[in-house]
């Protein structure tokens, strides 16, 4: 036995309230992020991720207090995504009771600002969140690409050399996102997360594509992630995390239960 | 109900100790603070930490607190948590080799860049995630908590002890390390209680309501 793979819900963030849709029958409040934080909490989530969708930035300071409410009654590691662009940003999440932060576009257009941030607040609280796009035409070999605003952009830049890269730079973890897959429901890209695992040193969160616990299992087991982050499957109750946690213990991942 | 004082040396976010700790005994005093006047007033101390060695043995001396620890540490409940059970003890292989308070008898090492896990692949550093302790005897902290029970772990050195019998807990990560550590009215783990959820939270309602005397 040993250190349990995580599973990781995620919630859409905007202007204070949880989007995307989150339907549990017996929440009172669906939009509340404390209370759908609370929920997953109950379930047993290992950790929960927050994704700031907030479009103008003078109304970030609202995810500041989201957070200090969440961590003041959810006793399980948080991290906070979207808009992070300088070490202030982090920091003011960090003293609101984030426990790691999330840094997506900012670190594309500017990566000195991961080795600056892990300097500062430790590695173990800065992940690169990494929107990875296969790029390679039929019969050549696997390729993928970073892109930005929301898979729209390209970079030219390799998705597994910016892996190493932004490790190099004191990332501590990868959140590492298939927009080919997300919101498919057909599972993770596979071939993309084990790319990415084998690649780096630090943990990997594979992303984008869950529509039911198998994709969960075989994120692990096929992918070689050590955390799974899923939005949709939880939020419409379709799954609990304990049910997600009891698929994944019956196929032989150490789970905490 | 008495007063707890989460100790601030500037090593780590404290809120997060500070909110576990009002949510389990919501009628006690937490106070976060390095004022050594407060600190020797509150009835429990709680030092928590996160970080480098070297970089919090400089923030205690520069308070003045390394020399308070070694007071207060012997006279009432004390909660050590993570970087608050390395600095505990005499040395750290961080930062080029670092003394520590010297409050427990054993050692802080890195682990080794090349462990493997039970299926051959290499294990991360640092050691993130939920992972067992084994309860190596019964303690008043323990109450309530399964053995074996998860707890949520993040850091790249761990802590050897010289003496069995202050080892209260140990996990295995590529090898088995001391997770956590009782001798008298001290207790410090290496784990983060305040991130455990309800194996966390219970340890925390316990060290609350502890008086102090060892099992």
């Amino acid at each position: 036995m040993g250190l349990a793979k995580r599973i990781i819900p995620c919630l859409d963030v905007d202007h204070g309230r949880v989007v995307k849709g989150v339907k549990f029958v017996e929440i009172r409040d669906a939009g509340d992020p404390v209370e759908v934080a609370r929920r997953y909490d109950r379930e047993g989530a290992d950790e929960i991720t927050f994704l700031d969708i907030t479009a103008s930035h003078e109304e970030r300071e609202t995810m500041v207090h989201v957070v200090e409410e969440v961590a003041s009654q959810v006793f399980i590691p948080l991290t906070v995504g979207g808009g992070i662009r300088a070490v202030e940003d982090i920091r003011r999440m960090l003293n609101a009771g984030a426990d790691k932060v999330a840094i997506n576009t900012a670190a594309v257009f500017n990566p000195e600002l991961v080795r600056e941030a892990s300097s500062k607040v430790g590695s173990q609280c800065i992940v690169v969140a990494i929107d990875a796009k296969r790029v390679s035409g039929e019969g050549e070999p696997s390729r993928w690409e970073i892109f930005t605003h929301g898979g729209r952009k390209p970079t030219g830049i390799d998705a597994v050399e910016w892996a190493r890269k932004m490790e190099a730079f004191g990332a501590g973890e990868i959140l590492l996102t298939s927009m080919d897959r997300d919101g498919t429901r057909i599972g993770f890209d596979l071939e993309l997360t084990r790319a990415v695992v084998d690649a780096v040193g630090i943990p990997v969160i594979a992303s984008g594509g869950v529509g039911n616990l198998q994709h969960l299992a075989e994120g692990v087991t096929e992918g070689g992630a050590d955390a799974v982050l899923a939005a949709s499957i939880f939020h419409f109750g379709e799954y609990s995390i304990r049910e997600a946690k009891e698929y994944m213990a019956a196929r032989g991942i150490e789970v905490r239960l | 109900m008495s007063s707890v004082i989460v100790i601030d040396y500037g090593m780590g976010n404290l809120r997060s100790v500070a909110k576990a700790l009002e949510h389990v005994t919501p009628e006690a005093r937490v106070i976060v603070s390095a004022d050594p006047g407060a600190i020797r007033a509150a009835d429990r101390i709680v030092f928590p930490g996160q970080g480098a060695m070297g970089d919090a043995m400089r923030a205690l001396r520069e308070r003045g607190l390394d020399t308070l620890l070694g007071e207060v540490v012997r006279n009432r409940p004390f909660l050590g948590i993570c970087l608050g059970l390395q600095a505990l003890m005499e040395q750290s292989e961080e930062d080029g080799g670092t003394a520590g308070l010297g409050l427990l008898p054993g050692s802080v090492h890195r682990f080794p860049s090349d462990m493997k896990g039970g299926d051959g692949t290499r294990l991360k550093i640092p050691h993130m995630g939920w992972n067992q302790v084994h309860q190596c005897s019964p303690h008043p902290l323990w109450r309530g908590i399964p053995d074996q029970a998860r707890f949520y772990f993040v850091h790249s050195y761990y802590v050897r002890a010289d003496d069995p019998s202050v080892v209260a807990g140990t996990t295995r990560y590529g090898l088995e390390f001391v997770s956590a550590c009782a001798r008298d009215n001290l207790f410090a783990v290496q784990f983060h209680p305040e991130k455990s959820q309800q194996a966390g939270l219970t340890l925390l309602e316990n060290f609350m309501r502890w008086d102090g005397q060892a099992p």
